[in-house]
C-alpha cells in the first residue's frame, strides 16, 4: 500500500489500496473511503491492524500514528467524512474498558505525540502531549521535586490521554482530588477536524466552559485529547504508610469513618477485603518528620482496638494487583491491548508483580473466568456494599476480593467462578447500588462471561449527554457504542 | 410584556412571587457590576423546583430570555437582565435540605448563603471551603454559576471541586440530575461543565456540596515588605520550598491604607503586605511556619506577626475581605479587575501595572491571591474629572491584555459575564469558542438562558462555524466586531 503524500490531490489520484481487500477505487468504480485518509502522514506511520489491536474483541482495520496534532485532526476529519469509525488509543493499557465498539475501522494512536511541552516548575504546572506516559511525565517533574498528584494503574504504560479519557487517578485522590480537579487545560481534536483549546495554563481560571472536565472520563467519545495542562504538587518530604487489621467489614468501615472525621491530614485511605480473611485498613501520611510522628501517634490512639500490622508503601498497589495479570507485562515489549482486551485471559505472572504486603486475591488460574468492576458509594456504605457482595457471592460460589478507598470508590474482582455466576453477580450488585445513588462499572470481563453493559444507568441526564455527543460527534465516529447509553 | 404570559407566570408563582412594577424592578437592573443596567420585564421569585420548571417552560414556549439571579453580588454582570427578558431569583429557595456528616455532604437550595453552609456544620468541626469575599451575602446558586473562588482555594480548590451533584432545570424546563452524591457517576461530567457556566446552561435548583473537616491547627502570619516585588519573591520561595499554604494573599500600600481606614485591621504600614495561612496537624504547621518565617526574613520582611488568637486571625481576614469595598474610602470611583497570571510573572506585571498607572495618571491599588497568581487590581478614578473614567477603563483592559500575554486568564473568579465577553476572543481562538458553543447548544438550543453573556458573538445553534463573513454593517464601516 502506498499512501499518497499530498492530501489535496488525494481525491483525484489513483487511490491507495483499500485496507484488506486490495481493491482500488479505479478498479471498483466506487470511491474508497480510505483514499483521503491514507494521504495523512507517511507509510511508516501506518500499519494493518492485527489481533493485538482488537478492542474488546472487535478487530479494527488500520492503525495510524500521527506525529503532530494537526495530522491527528486531519486524519480524524477524513475518517469522519468517509464514515469510518475511529478508536483513539494511547498505550492501550485500558483499551478493554467500556463496551465493545459497534464499529472499529481506524485506530488513532497518540504514541508519537509524547512530548512534555513545558514544565513551568516555578508555577507548578505542566503542559504535556497526550501520548506521553505517566511514568515519563512523573520522572520529568521529579527533577524539580514535583508530581501530578495521581497514582494511576500501570504508570509505565498509561498515557496522559488514556488516563484522562478513562478517569483513572488512584489513592491520592482523597487528598488531592481526581483528575478533574488537577487538569487545568486541554486541547482536543474534534471529528470535523477542529482543534480546540480550553482552560489555560493557570490554576485559577473561570473564562469559558470547563471543557477539560467534559473530556475527562468521556472515553474519547467527544474528541481526541491531544494535549493537557495540569496543576502540580510538590513531592512529599517523607511518606509513611500504616496498616491495621479490622475484625470485620463493619469494624473497618468504622475506622475509616473515624479517620475521615478526625483532624488527620492523610494522603491515602483504603481497605482491602479478601473473602475469608480479615479486612485491612491502610492509611498514608506525607510531611515533615515532626508532623509524621505526631500524626502516627494520633492515629494509633484512634485505631485503638484494631491491631496494627506490618505495612509499607507497596500496599497502595493493591488496586493494580486486583487486576492481576490483566495488565501490561513488564517482561515483554509492551504490545497494546495484548493483555487487557477481554479476549486475553488472566495469567499467573507472579514474578512480575510489585512486592506487596498481603495483596488481596490470588491470581486466578489461566482458565478461570474473572471480572473486575469499579463501584462508587458513599464512604459510610462500604461495609454494607461489602456485605451485599458477600451475600451475593456465597450462594453463587464466586470467589471475590476488593479494595475500597476513603473516597467511596472501590474495585472488586470476581473469580475464579462460573462465568454465568459472575455476570449474575455483577448485575445484581449493580441493581442494589444504583437505587441508593451508587454505581458499578465493569472494567474487565474475561471472554467466557456473557456480555454485560459496562456502565450502568446514567439517569435522567442521558438525553443531555446524547445531545452533547450529537454536537461534538454527529456521525458517531469516535468510539461508537462504547460509552453510556449506547454513546 | 404580553399580558397572557404574565398571567401564566402569575399562575405559577402567585402575586407574591412576581414583580412587575418599575420601582421594584429597579432593584434587579444590575448586579455588583453597576455600570451596566437593564430593566427586566418581570422578576420571578419561585420557591420550588416545580415553579422554576413552570417559569422556564413558559419562557421556552414563548421564546423569552431569562436570567437566573442569586444574591446579585456578582462582579461581571452575570446577573444583568437581558432586554425583553425576565429575571428568575432563587432568593426564596433558601433551605438546607440535608446534612450528612459521616459522608461530609450537604444538600442545599441555590438561595442558601455561602456562609450559612459553614455555620450550619461549624459546631461539628466542618467548613465549606470556597470563601469568596462576599461570602456573608452571596448565594450558593450564584457561586455555582460563577465557579466562585476565594482566598482558600489555593489549597482547597474552587466551587467546582466542592460541588458533587446538581439538580438542574434545563432551558426547556425539563429536569436533569448531573453528577451524584457518590463520585464518578457514569457518563459525561456535566456537573463539571455546569459549574462556572454563568447561568447559560440552566438553573441549579438543588446542590450537593462536599464539606471539609476543619484542620487541627491554623496559623496566620503577616509579613511586611518594602515592596510588592519583595513580597512576590517570598511567595515564590514559599511555594518553591514545597509548601502548599491554605492561603497566600498580598496587598500593596494603597490597599493597606484603604483596609485600615475601613476596618482598622492593624496592618503594618508597608509597601507590600503578605498574609500567609498554614493549616493542618499542629506539629506540621509549626515546623512549616518556622520555614515561612525564615524565608520572609531572607526576602527582606521588616516585620513578621503571627495572629495568636482566633480573634486576631479574624481581624486579619476582615481587613483583607473588606479591601474591595474599603477602596471606596480612598477613591470616589474604582474598577475591580480580576485577572490571572502564572505566579512567576508577578514581579514583571506589578512593575508594568505601576508604570501604566503613572503614565495614565491613575492610581491602582492591588489586592490579590498571590499564591495562585490571581490579581485584583483596583483602578481608582474620579468620574467628575473629565476623561478619567475612560482612562481608567482603558487601563483596566490593558491590564487584562497583559495577563493574556503572560499566559494567564481574563478572569480567575469573577466570571466573564457581560463585562469581559469581548475579551474572550483575545484569550481564545474562534474554534475554541465555537467548541464551547456546542456545549451551549446541547443544553440550550433556543439560546434563552442568559443568552447575551460570556461569548462575544453567540453562534446560533445549527450555524456551522466556517469562513468569516462580515456583517453588512461592518462592511459599511458602521459597526465593528471585536
Amino acid at each position: 500500500m502506498t499512501p499518497l503524500a499530498n492530501a489535496e490531490n488525494a481525491g483525484n489520484a489513483p487511490a491507495a489500496a483499500g485496507p484488506g481487500n486490495g481493491a482500488t477505487s479505479a478498479e471498483t468504480g466506487v470511491a474508497n473511503p480510505w483514499d483521503n485518509l491514507r494521504t495523512v502522514g507517511s507509510p511508516d506511520q501506518w500499519r494493518d491492524a492485527g489481533p493485538e489491536d482488537r478492542i474488546a474483541g472487535v478487530q479494527p482495520t488500520m492503525v495510524l500514528e500521527p506525529i503532530n496534532e494537526v495530522e491527528l485532526a486531519t486524519a480524524l476529519r477524513y475518517a469522519d467524512s468517509a464514515g469510518l469509525s475511529v478508536i483513539p488509543r494511547g498505550s492501550g493499557s485500558k483499551l478493554g474498558w467500556g463496551n465493545p465498539p459497534t464499529r472499529a475501522d481506524l485506530v488513532l494512536s497518540t504514541t508519537r505525540l509524547n512530548r512534555v511541552i513545558e514544565h513551568a516548575w516555578a508555577d507548578l504546572t505542566v503542559s504535556v502531549e497526550a501520548g506521553c506516559t505517566i511514568g515519563t511525565l512523573q520522572d520529568t517533574l521529579a527533577q524539580h521535586g514535583q508530581r501530578i498528584a495521581i497514582d494511576p494503574l500501570w504508570p509505565e504504560h498509561a498515557t496522559v490521554g488514556g488516563l484522562l479519557s478513562t478517569n483513572d487517578s488512584g489513592t491520592l485522590r482523597i487528598r488531592y482530588g481526581g483528575l478533574r480537579d488537577l487538569i487545568i487545560g486541554a486541547t482536543i481534536a474534534l471529528p470535523d477536524g477542529t482543534l480546540a483549546s480550553s482552560g489555560g495554563k493557570v490554576v485559577k481560571n473561570v473564562a469559558g466552559y470547563d471543557l477539560p472536565k467534559l473530556v475527562t472520563g468521556a472515553l474519547g467519545t467527544l474528541g481526541v485529547i491531544t494535549r493537557a495542562v495540569f496543576r502540580l504538587h510538590p513531592l512529599p518530604h517523607q511518606v509513611r504508610s500504616l496498616t491495621f487489621v479490622a475484625r470485620d467489614a463493619a469494624d473497618a468501615n468504622r475506622l475509616m469513618l473515624a479517620i475521615q472525621d478526625s483532624k488527620l491530614a492523610h494522603t491515602g485511605l483504603q481497605v482491602r477485603f479478601n473473602s475469608g480473611a480479615q479486612p485491612e485498613v491502610d492509611i498514608r501520611f506525607d510531611g515533615t518528620d515532626q508532623g509524621l510522628a505526631a500524626q502516627t501517634e494520633t492515629l494509633r490512639k484512634l485505631a485503638a482496638p484494631a491491631t496494627e500490622t506490618h505495612s509499607n508503601d507497596d500496599v497502595w498497589y493493591a488496586r493494580q494487583h486486583l487486576f492481576g495479570a490483566a495488565r501490561p507485562n513488564r517482561s515483554e515489549p509492551w504490545s497494546a491491548g495484548s493483555l487487557l482486551s477481554s479476549e486475553v485471559r488472566l495469567s499467573r505472572t507472579k514474578e512480575d508483580a510489585r512486592p506487596t504486603a498481603s495483596t488481596p486475591g490470588d491470581t486466578p488460574e489461566d482458565s478461570s473466568p474473572a471480572a473486575i468492576a469499579k463501584f462508587s458509594v458513599l464512604l459510610g456504605s462500604i461495609a454494607s456494599t461489602c456485605q451485599q457482595l458477600r451475600n451475593l457471592a456465597e450462594p453463587l460460589n464466586v470467589h471475590w476480593s476488593a479494595v475500597a478507598q476513603g473516597t467511596g470508590l472501590g474495585w472488586i474482582r470476581l473469580g475464579p467462578a462460573n462465568a454465568d455466576a459472575i455476570q449474575q453477580l455483577l448485575q445484581r450488585l449493580r441493581s442494589q447500588l444504583e437505587p441508593a445513588g451508587g454505581s458499578l462499572v465493569v472494567q474487565y470481563r474475561s471472554p467466557e462471561i456473557p456480555e454485560i453493559e459496562a456502565w450502568g444507568n446514567p439517569g435522567d441526564a442521558l438525553p443531555l449527554m446524547l445531545s452533547v455527543k450529537q454536537q461534538f460527534d454527529a456521525r458517531n465516529t469516535l468510539n461508537p457504542g462504547r460509552f453510556v447509553g449506547g454513546i | 410584556m404580553d399580558p397572557h404570559i404574565l398571567q401564566k407566570l402569575r399562575a405559577i408563582t402567585g402575586d407574591r412571587g412576581l414583580i412587575t412594577s418599575p420601582e421594584q424592578l429597579k432593584t434587579y437592573e444590575c448586579d455588583g457590576l453597576t455600570n451596566f443596567r437593564v430593566l427586566p420585564d418581570a422578576v420571578l421569585l419561585p420557591s420550588t423546583t416545580e415553579q422554576v420548571q413552570g417559569i422556564v417552560r413558559v419562557c421556552y414556549e414563548a421564546g423569552i430570555p431569562f436570567v437566573a439571579r442569586g444574591s446579585g453580588t456578582g462582579l461581571s454582570g452575570g446577573a444583568l437582565p437581558v432586554k425583553d427578558g425576565v429575571v428568575i431569583s432563587t432568593a426564596r429557595m433558601n433551605r438546607i435540605l440535608e446534612v450528612d456528616l459521616p459522608n461530609a455532604r450537604m444538600v442545599v437550595e441555590p438561595g442558601v448563603i455561602n456562609l450559612e453552609v459553614t455555620e450550619r456544620v461549624a459546631a461539628n468541626g466542618f467548613f465549606y471551603a470556597p470563601d469568596p469575599s462576599s461570602q456573608s451575602v452571596c448565594s450558593i446558586g450564584g457561586n455555582v454559576a460563577e465557579n466562585a473562588g476565594g482566598a482558600h482555594c489555593l489549597k482547597y480548590g474552587f466551587t467546582t471541586t466542592h460541588v458533587l451533584g446538581l439538580e438542574v432545570v434545563l432551558p426547556d424546563g425539563s429536569l436533569a440530575h448531573l453528577g451524584a452524591r457518590a463520585l464518578d457517576a457514569p457518563g459525561y461530567d456535566l456537573a463539571g461543565v455546569f459549574v462556572g457556566s454563568e447561568g447559560t446552561l440552566g438553573i441549579a435548583t438543588k446542590i450537593t456540596l462536599r464539606i471539609v473537616k476543619r484542620p487541627e491547627c491554623i496559623h496566620t502570619c503577616l509579613a511586611a515588605f518594602g515592596s510588592t516585588i519583595e513580597a512576590g519573591a517570598a511567595v515564590s520561595e514559599i511555594i518553591g520550598a514545597g509548601m502548599l499554604p491554605a492561603a497566600i494573599e498580598m496587598m500593596d500600600n494603597l490597599a493597606i491604607q484603604a483596609a485600615e481606614a475601613a476596618v482598622h485591621a492593624n496592618y503594618p504600614n508597608c509597601g507590600g503586605l503578605l498574609l500567609v495561612e498554614l493549616d493542618g496537624p499542629t506539629a506540621e504547621v509549626e515546623a512549616l511556619m518556622q520555614q515561612v518565617d525564615t524565608i520572609c526574613r531572607k526576602c527582606g520582611a521588616a516585620e513578621i506577626r503571627v495572629a495568636q488568637t482566633d480573634a486576631e486571625r479574624a481581624l486579619v481576614w476582615k481587613g483583607r475581605k473588606a479591601a474591595f469595598a474599603a477602596v471606596g474610602r480612598i477613591s470616589p470611583n474604582y474598577i475591580v479587575q480580576d485577572g490571572v497570571i502564572p505566579r512567576t510573572a508577578l514581579p514583571r506585571l506589578m512593575s508594568e501595572i505601576e508604570r501604566l498607572g503613572v503614565e495614565a495618571g491613575i492610581r491602582v491599588a492591588n489586592v490579590f491571591h498571590a499564591g495562585d497568581g490571581n490579581l485584583h487590581p483596583l483602578v481608582l478614578y474620579d468620574r467628575r474629572i473629565e476623561g478619567q473614567e475612560h482612562a481608567a477603563e482603558v487601563l483596566a483592559n490593558r491590564i487584562l491584555e497583559l495577563c493574556i500575554e503572560a499566559g494567564g486568564s481574563i478572569t480567575g473568579e469573577h466570571g466573564v459575564g457581560e463585562e469581559k465577553k469581548m475579551m474572550m476572543s483575545k484569550m481564545f481562538a474562534e474554534p475554541d469558542l465555537d467548541t464551547m458553543q456546542r456545549v451551549r447548544c446541547a443544553f440550550d438550543p433556543k439560546l434563552l438562558a442568559n443568552p447575551t453573556k460570556v461569548f462575544p458573538r453567540p453562534r446560533l445553534c445549527g450555524e456551522q462555524p466556517g469562513e468569516y463573513h462580515p456583517h453588512p454593517l461592518e462592511l459599511a464601516g458602521v459597526a465593528e466586531r471585536f
